[in-house]
């Protein structure tokens, strides 16, 4: 038995470390402005649209002019609002958003004679696992709910109070959708949880006998980012923008990254927890392949469902969490206990 | 032992790094030209209405407070999970106690009518 905070993987030296977790942050700000261009990109062919195809070859500098164009707006905090608040807010989205990436396995442990010891892909490999990554996604909440209150604006006001509600209220179904994996796994960790469906262990992808549990981590999760068709905190027809109605320039920038690192932590875990993270045909090398590959079916799948979906009404969202999320959660999690103790 | 968490932190710093700049970029790069109509919070040409004691529904209370009450329950339930295997039988009968406990509560709250938005 472990202790309760401790390491459970290979405990590198500080330089490799630090290295390993400038090398994944380096990498997935790469892959963020490769998002928003592929679903601006796919948006615009279910629309029968071309897309953004003007600025670089096939529109890649589009999210480059985007930056540029949103750091150099002025910025304007409203006469109501609170100033240093609304500073705080984009911070702490930005902040919550890109310390929960650490633990998302890219890779498994190597040996490797470049560093001449034992290193593992992945920011941080602890005991907690999951539960680390649900503290960060619940202040998170944080983030949205002081942007929207400090701001000072009626729909601003009105944005934060929903995603608070819809956060807290779909976070239940989110922790329990992942117990049943934990369960089979016997593990928080999400590296264990990957190796857990190797050759070693179970060998086979969670998907398959947490079938229900990944719908509802899947369903939880879209809500979790305010991706549509549970973006109520922003839904522009009746409430403007929501919490960063005020918001403008790179603020309104660092929480659309927020969202976009969010979307690639849910996929990443949804990819450790259920699609067998790393395990894929070919040699050891490729395993970081096959995660961002499997990461980005379930990006494509996040902009596919935008583009299908219409957005639900308030009270459809509130009583679809907690009368059908909720008891199917939990009911998950009780059949897996008796059939995990049983055989 | 707590030596593994440095990459946490060296993720908390670049998020707060990364978070700060874009923060006061616009303070600093941006055009500053204020006017009293720029100050004003965002109206679709009404006067504003805000107050400082905006009043909002009792509903978004009442989720709050049971979130707490059933988010407590599924913390409760996250270290027998672990170890479900090792602790077997006994530990299935716990689960099943606690659900159908937390199964009561449940139905109690909605026959109340707690998760009807109102």
């Amino acid at each position: 038995m472990t202790l309760p905070l401790a390491a459970v993987g290979v405990v590198e030296n500080a330089l490799v470390q630090v290295v390993k977790s400038l090398i994944i942050f380096a990498v997935v700000l790469q892959i963020v402005p490769l998002i928003l261009l592929l679903e601006r990109k796919l948006l615009g062919r279910f629309q029968a649209r071309i897309g953004p195809n003007r600025v670089g070859k096939f529109g890649l500098l589009q999210p480059l002019a985007d930056v540029v164009k949103l750091a150099s707006k002025e910025q304007s905090t409203p006469a109501t609002a609170v100033p240093w608040m609304m500073a705080l807010a984009p911070v702490i989205s930005i902040v919550t958003a890109v310390a929960t990436l650490a633990i998302i396995p890219f890779g498994d442990v190597h040996n490797d004679p470049l560093f001449g010891a034992q290193w593992g892909l992945y920011g941080v490999d602890v005991s907690i696992g999951v539960l680390y990554a649900f503290a960060f996604g619940a202040l998170a909440f944080y983030g949205l709910m002081l942007g929207g209150w400090a701001s000072g604006s009626k729909y601003s006001f009105l944005g934060s109070m929903r995603s608070a509600a819809q956060l807290i209220s779909y976070e239940i179904a989110l922790g329990l959708s992942l117990l049943g994996v934990v369960m089979m796994a016997g593990s928080l960790s999400l590296t264990e949880i990957v190796r857990a469906q190797g050759a070693a262990g179970d060998g086979i992808w969670y998907v398959v006998p947490q079938f229900v549990g990944f719908v509802i981590f899947l369903i939880a999760g879209f809500a979790e980012t305010n991706r549509p068709p549970f973006d109520l905190p922003e839904a522009e027809a009746e409430i403007v923008s929501g919490y960063n109605t005020e918001f403008g320039g790179m603020r309104f920038g660092s929480f659309f990254m927020a969202e976009y690192i969010n979307m690639i932590v849910i996929s990443g875990i949804a990819v450790a927890a259920f699609l067998g993270g790393w395990h894929g045909p070919g040699p050891a090398i490729l395993d970081p392949l096959w995660v961002v590959l499997k990461m980005f079916l379930f990006i494509v799948l996040f902009i596919w469902i935008r583009a299908t979906l219409p957005r639900l009404r308030y009270d459809q969202l509130m009583s679809f969490g907690w009368k059908i999320l909720l008891p199917l959660a939990t009911v998950n999690v009780l059949v897996t206990a008796i059939l995990v103790v049983v055989i | 032992m707590l030596g593994s968490y440095l990459p946490a932190l060296v993720f908390l710093a670049l998020g707060l790094v990364v978070g700060g700049v874009l923060t006061v970029l616009n303070g600093i790069i941006g055009p500053k030209r204020p006017g009293t109509v720029k100050e004003q919070p965002y109206e679709c040409g009404l006067p504003s209405e805000v107050t400082s004691n905006f009043r909002f529904g009792i509903s978004f209370y009442l989720i709050a407070m049971l979130f707490i009450l059933f988010d407590i329950e599924v913390v409760f339930l996250y270290p027998v999970a672990v170890q479900l295997e090792a602790f077997g039988l006994f530990a299935l009968i716990e689960i099943m106690v606690f659900i159908f406990l937390l199964f009561v509560a449940f139905v109690f709250v909605w026959r109340r009518g707690a998760l009807e938005w109102r």
